[in-house]
């Protein structure tokens, strides 16, 4: 087996060695703090790129490209729970975007985090969160995979509360972890119910692992009580965690106050990698997912898969909708994220793992351009994160713009940047599913949203004169929590940022503008390597199967979406931050609704988080009142019986029921002498008893 | 019997050295409360020690038990004492061993009658340690009454203001238990002639038992049927109020908040585990058939006290409260499995695969459970001691900006609680889960709402003390002392060797879990 393969659990274990160091480390340390975590990600962004090349090395000399490494980790009955990890291409691509978006993220963040007193905890968590996440990726094992992914639960969660002492982060990173883990309890219930349906965790295990085709099999064999079948159970459960990871609908609702978090944490883990993770799971186990009794020949989609397409499209179409009637420039994003993951589960849905890890990994490229952008902004205006109040910063941090704009359009899907070949493949997919038309026409409606809503940002953010008021400026500089805030300068002035943060900015933005390339329908290279199938140069491509008028159209919607984003908010230049929105003013109470995001917090708040708080009270109430009372109940009969049993005194126990009583009342009788408790009287109401029912045992046994 | 029957008399050694012990400690006199504290430490440490040389020397693929100790005692009444452990008793000695430092460590701070605390501590450990090595139920059953009586004069002596009241329902409560139980052994004993668990156990699994007590004690009113399901419940309600088992639980928190810290860390770490002890020792082997019979009621206790005890905690103010009824949670988990485990299966070969997943889940549970909620209370101790006794939810605010070190360390601890993979409580929770899902599903599923509300209220724990803004009062707050620190990581450092390699445990107790699992009646 080659080094890499018997290696790759250094990937993850190096940021969590840095980690482990930086955890120790005194907050002073924060150049040994931020280059362990630099330097360990360096060395991991390159045993990615060996992991790489050993799959494409294997596949060009026609090997099979799945490699793995299993070893036991404890035992149990007779049997060992084995770990293991897994080379193969979908693992080796993860790798290498996680480790590379990371490396950047992390040098940025440098910059970002220059005059934060907690840097040195900071570079801590962000080394754990990577390793967590590069953790997930290896995992040949459905528990190990479970354990990662906690893991980077835990490490979101300390990040969104990094700036602990303001209560609304606070309260941001426990919503976070309780509603991912509302979507984990499924999940772990799925681990439990797959373990014991096929007898194994691992995924390959050369013939024995629960995602090949022998255990597969066999669950597709077995119905529950209730008719359904055992695959679909365990796949719909473990897709409950996917859903709460990667903020699908319905438990979207921690993913835009994840955004307390410090910029280049929303950038990192709740854009690019981590909320990703439940899109790799489902790709993951995608044998599972995709598994059904289907006649041969017959083109049908698993009810798994249906309900990924669903929820993908409600998604995504929910996420773009609300994103245009937000402020916050971050929150923008959020919402565009919580829509973006929506087409890639529907990507995964209607058109297999390549057409969802594409868009995976191009919208990993051009989101944590946009959130590094936009930190740049918030860090340039002084913490200001409002878009109203920003304007005219196109001049003043060039290449944050220029930047900013590329990923923008990535993002919209303009013809040749990444995003647009990676979102058509999946509104072409859409197109050709067997189900339903419907998921196809939200997505096009999704993504004219799209191109509209990130019109809308930049034109209120780079176009005109800067709205940014004196008061703004000087607020933040009184303001004893100011360093709460996204910002660290003392200037007021709007500025560019320095090179540490620009520098990974443009390269992220190479990417952006680049990396479509690698699966156009002319050159599916990034398809063809997922799928393990064979590649050729073939600009005929795009004329079959429907491809260009799909093209078309979709193109045809980004320009119409951009249109119409010019329209309402590039005409006429925003004048002052106080005018209502343009598209606002046409429907006030429709853009409230979205501007709340269909009051879903409310909703939750009104529903399940009430009736947990009254489930709360309730057992409470029963515990005091109910439960207690059967106490004092009992205490008193007891105390009855005591006075009934006055009789029995203590010579009567001491005259030996055994010489064990009497063991049990000289203690009795040492002790209370230390304080007249009233023991000694409960030790003889326990020797009277004893006593009365041995003689009723005893007289009944005789009879 | 494998073992050559009287080896080396470690197990009386291990259970006389804390007596001898408390009586130095009790001779040391209360001029120089530091040495006695030490003394109380020293042989606590010696426990330890042979803690160690028996985990060490352990044959841990053995059948039966080891270092079995039998002599006979009172021939007139068939009781012998008999000593011996296997896995499970070996586990327990070893929590027990980690446990009592911990309590004396949280102790540290008691001023008043310090000679006379750590004499009752250590008798406390002599009684825990002969419960958990006693084989015949005639001395089994003083050590597990006595025990009671120092940890009652710990509460009653040194604890809060609602003390007296909260010790009394204490012992009320477990001696009304404890009668039902002691009943149901004499109507044993009258039928079979004999105290010893393996012989008891073996009649129960053969299915002579009952009918030889009901030959002997049968009632014209009462279908043999109804005889043997009596004796069950006397017997079971003894471990249920001591577990605790929900409804029998209310003695619980109020006693868990009354206590003095360092109490609680006793209570919860170690004297907590001699009810699911209890269950899996002598319930289990000896009553499976009348478990069987009814196990659904079994099994809503279960997930009841599972669901309702992680509820009121939600619920809670004070920080012991909160904790004491995740105490009840977590040891829910381990009655489920146990249930489960009883289930009658036909001797089905994949079922009994999950129950040695279940039985290894519930022995990790239990040594964990121990570990992370003993050192909860001792963090809370070490927060008391620095406000003045102040531990109420409210009562603090961003404690994380002054006492850093205290936060992340007692931050591992609660996600230890919480079921966080990589520490310790993982590993069992995901055993017991994985085992009983396939055994009792409709339980299991239901189970992991308490899950859910755990995490809830644990984070919020975190939110409330240690986030938002900090309170003026504790601006000047110590955060914690290099002795502080150094006693914190030997256990936090347990906490993540188990999360990573529950080997070091699971290979210990392996064997023993399949032995109970599978020397279950099963016709």
């Amino acid at each position: 087996m080659n080094w890499i393969v018997e290696n790759l659990w250094l990937i993850p274990a190096l940021p969590l060695f840095a980690a482990g160091i930086s955890a120790l480390t005194k907050q002073k340390g924060r150049k040994l703090a931020a280059s362990l975590a630099i330097g360990s990600m360096g060395i991991s962004f390159l045993l990615a790129l060996c992991a790489f090349a050993h799959v494409l090395a294997l596949r060009s000399s026609g090997q099979a490209t799945q490699q793995f490494f299993n070893f036991p980790w404890f035992q149990f009955g007779n049997d060992w729970l084995s770990l293991g990890w897994v080379l193969n291409p979908l693992t080796a691509v993860m790798l290498v975007m996680v480790t590379f978006v990371g490396l950047l993220i992390f040098i940025f963040s440098v910059g970002y985090m220059e005059h934060d007193e907690n840097f040195t905890r900071f570079f801590c968590f962000l080394a754990l969160f990577a390793s967590a996440m590069l953790g997930v990726i290896i995992s040949n094992s459905l528990l190990l995979l479970f354990m990662c992914w906690e893991i980077v639960g835990l490490t979101s969660y300390l990040l969104i509360g990094f700036w602990y002492f303001k209560p609304s982060a606070a309260a941001a990173a426990k919503k976070a972890f309780i509603t991912t883990r509302i979507g984990d309890l499924p999940f772990f219930l799925g681990i439990v119910w797959l373990y014991s349906q096929t007898g194994t965790l691992l995924f390959y295990n050369n013939g024995a692992g629960a995602l090949e085709p022998a255990a597969i099999t066999h669950l597709l064999s077995q119905t529950t009580a209730t008719g359904m079948c055992v695959a679909t159970g365990i796949a719909l459960l473990i897709f409950c965690g996917a859903i709460g990871k990667s903020g699908q609908f319905p438990l979207h609702v921690w993913l835009p106050d994840a955004m307390e978090g410090p910029t280049p944490v929303s950038a990192l883990i709740h854009a690019a990698t981590m909320v990703a993770a439940g899109v790799f799971l489902v790709a993951r186990v995608y044998p599972l997912m995709s598994a059904h009794n289907g006649v041969a020949g017959v083109l049908t989609t698993s009810t798994a898969l249906q309900a990924v397409t669903w929820i993908g499209a409600i998604t995504a179409l929910f996420g773009s909708l609300v994103a245009v009637a937000q402020f916050d420039i971050k929150r923008i994003l959020a919402y565009s994220t919580v829509s973006q993951l929506g087409y890639m589960m529907m990507g995964l849905g209607v058109g297999g793992v390549a057409v969802g890890m594409f868009h995976l990994i191009t919208h990993a490229f051009f989101k944590a351009l946009l959130f590094l952008g936009a930190g740049s902004i918030i860090h340039g205006c002084s913490g200001e994160q409002d878009i109203r109040k920003m304007g005219g910063i196109r001049k003043l941090m060039p290449i944050t713009f220029a930047t900013y704009a590329i990923a923008m359009l990535a993002l919209c899907g303009f013809p040749l940047f990444s995003g647009f070949w990676s979102k058509d493949e999946i509104l072409h997919a859409a197109h050709h599913w067997n189900i339903s038309q419907l998921p196809y026409y939200m997505g096009a409606f999704a993504a004219l949203l799209t191109a509209f809503y990130m019109t809308r940002q930049v034109f209120y953010v780079f176009a005109g004169r800067s709205r940014l008021t004196q008061e703004t400026t000087d607020a933040s500089h009184t303001d004893p929590h100011a360093h709460a805030a996204d910002h660290h300068h003392g200037s007021g002035a709007i500025h560019e940022s320095p090179a540490v943060m620009t520098v990974p900015l443009a390269l992220l933005s190479v990417f952006a503008l680049l990396l479509g390339f690698f699966g156009t329908p002319a050159w599916p290279w990034f398809q063809s390597f997922l799928d393990d199938s064979p590649l050729a140069v073939n600009f005929g491509a795009f004329g079959e199967g429907g491809i260009l008028p799909v093209m078309l159209i979709s193109s045809l919607i980004v320009f119409l979406g951009l249109g119409l984003g010019w329209y309402f908010y590039g005409r006429r230049p925003i004048v002052s931050a106080e005018a209502p929105d343009a598209v606002g003013k046409l429907s006030p109470s429709i853009f409230t609704v979205l501007g709340h995001a269909f009051y879903f917090d409310a909703l939750y708040a009104a529903t399940f988080i009430r009736l947990n708080t009254l489930l709360s009270k309730i057992s409470d109430w029963l515990d005091r009142w109910v439960w207690n009372g059967a106490v004092k109940t009992i205490t008193s009969l007891v105390f009855g019986f005591a006075h009934l049993d006055n009789f029995l005194d203590t010579h009567v126990v001491n005259s030996g029921f055994d010489e064990g009583c009497e063991g049990v009342s000289l203690s009795g009788q040492v002790l209370s002498r230390l304080q007249a408790g009233r023991v000694q009287g409960y030790l003889k109401i326990v020797a009277g008893a004893l006593i009365v029912f041995t003689i009723l045992l005893l007289w009944k046994a005789r009879a | 019997m494998t073992q050559d029957m009287n080896s080396f008399p470690w197990l009386t050694i291990l259970t006389a050295v804390p007596l001898v012990g408390a009586l130095a400690v009790l001779a040391l006199g209360g001029r120089n409360k530091v040495l006695v504290r030490w003394t109380a430490l020293a042989f606590s440490a010696i426990s330890l020690l042979i803690t160690l040389i028996l985990w060490h020397s352990f044959n841990s693929a053995a059948d039966g038990f080891q270092f079995q100790e039998l002599h006979p005692w009172i021939p007139s009444l068939n009781v012998s004492y008999r000593l011996g452990i296997d896995g499970l008793g070996l586990l327990m000695l070893l929590l027990t061993a980690i446990v009592v430092p911990i309590g004396m460590l949280a102790s540290w701070q008691i001023e008043e009658r310090v000679p006379l605390y750590f004499a009752l501590v250590l008798t406390l450990q002599t009684c825990l340690v002969g419960t958990f090595t006693a084989l015949n139920f005639f001395h089994w059953f003083i050590f597990w009454e006595l025990a009671l009586i120092p940890a009652f004069f710990l509460v009653r002596l040194w604890g809060g203001s609602g003390s007296a009241k909260a010790a009394m329902q204490f012992l009320v409560y477990t001696m009304v238990g404890s009668v039902a139980m002691l009943l149901s052994f004499l109507a044993i004993f009258l039928s079979t002639n004999t105290f010893d668990f393996s012989e008891i156990a073996t009649m129960g699994q053969n299915g002579t038992l009952m009918p030889a007590v009901v030959a002997k004690l049968g009632w014209h009113l009462l279908t043999p049927e109804h005889v043997a399901l009596v004796i069950f419940f006397g017997a079971f309600l003894g471990f249920a109020v001591k577990v605790p088992l929900f409804p029998f639980h209310t003695w619980l928190p109020s006693t868990y908040a009354e206590a003095p810290s360092g109490t609680t860390v006793l209570l919860t770490g170690a004297m907590s585990k001699m009810g699911v002890y209890g269950f899996l020792r002598i319930l289990l082997p000896i009553f499976s058939p009348e478990m069987q019979k009814v196990l659904t009621l079994l099994l809503w206790l279960a997930v009841a006290t599972v669901v309702l005890s992680a509820y009121t905690a939600m619920a809670q103010k004070d920080l012991k409260r909160i904790f004491a009824y995740s105490s009840i949670n977590h040891l829910g988990y381990c009655l489920l499995a146990i249930f489960a485990v009883a289930k009658f299966t036909s001797g089905d070969a994949v079922l009994t695969t999950q129950k040695f997943a279940a039985m290894n889940g519930v022995f990790l549970q239990m040594f964990n459970h121990g570990l992370t909620a003993a050192t909860l209370f001792w963090f809370i101790a070490m927060l008391e001691k620095r406000t003045g006794g102040a531990r109420g939810l409210d009562d603090f605010g961003g404690l994380r900006k002054v006492i850093p070190v205290f936060t992340g360390l007692m931050g591992i601890a609660l996600f230890s609680s919480l079921g966080l993979p990589g520490l310790n409580g993982f590993i069992g929770e995901f055993l017991i889960f994985k085992g009983s899902f396939p055994l009792v599903t409709w339980a299991t599923s239901l189970s992991v709402i308490g899950l859910l509300i755990t995490a809830i209220f644990i984070l919020g724990v975190i939110q409330r003390v240690f986030s938002g803004p900090l309170k003026e009062k504790w601006g000047q707050l110590p955060d914690l002392s290099l002795g502080e620190r150094l006693t914190l990581v030997p256990v936090i450092g347990l906490m993540f060797a188990l999360g990573l390699y529950p080997q070091l445990i699971l290979g210990v107790v392996n064997h023993t879990a399949i032995q109970m699992a599978i020397h279950l009646r099963n016709f």
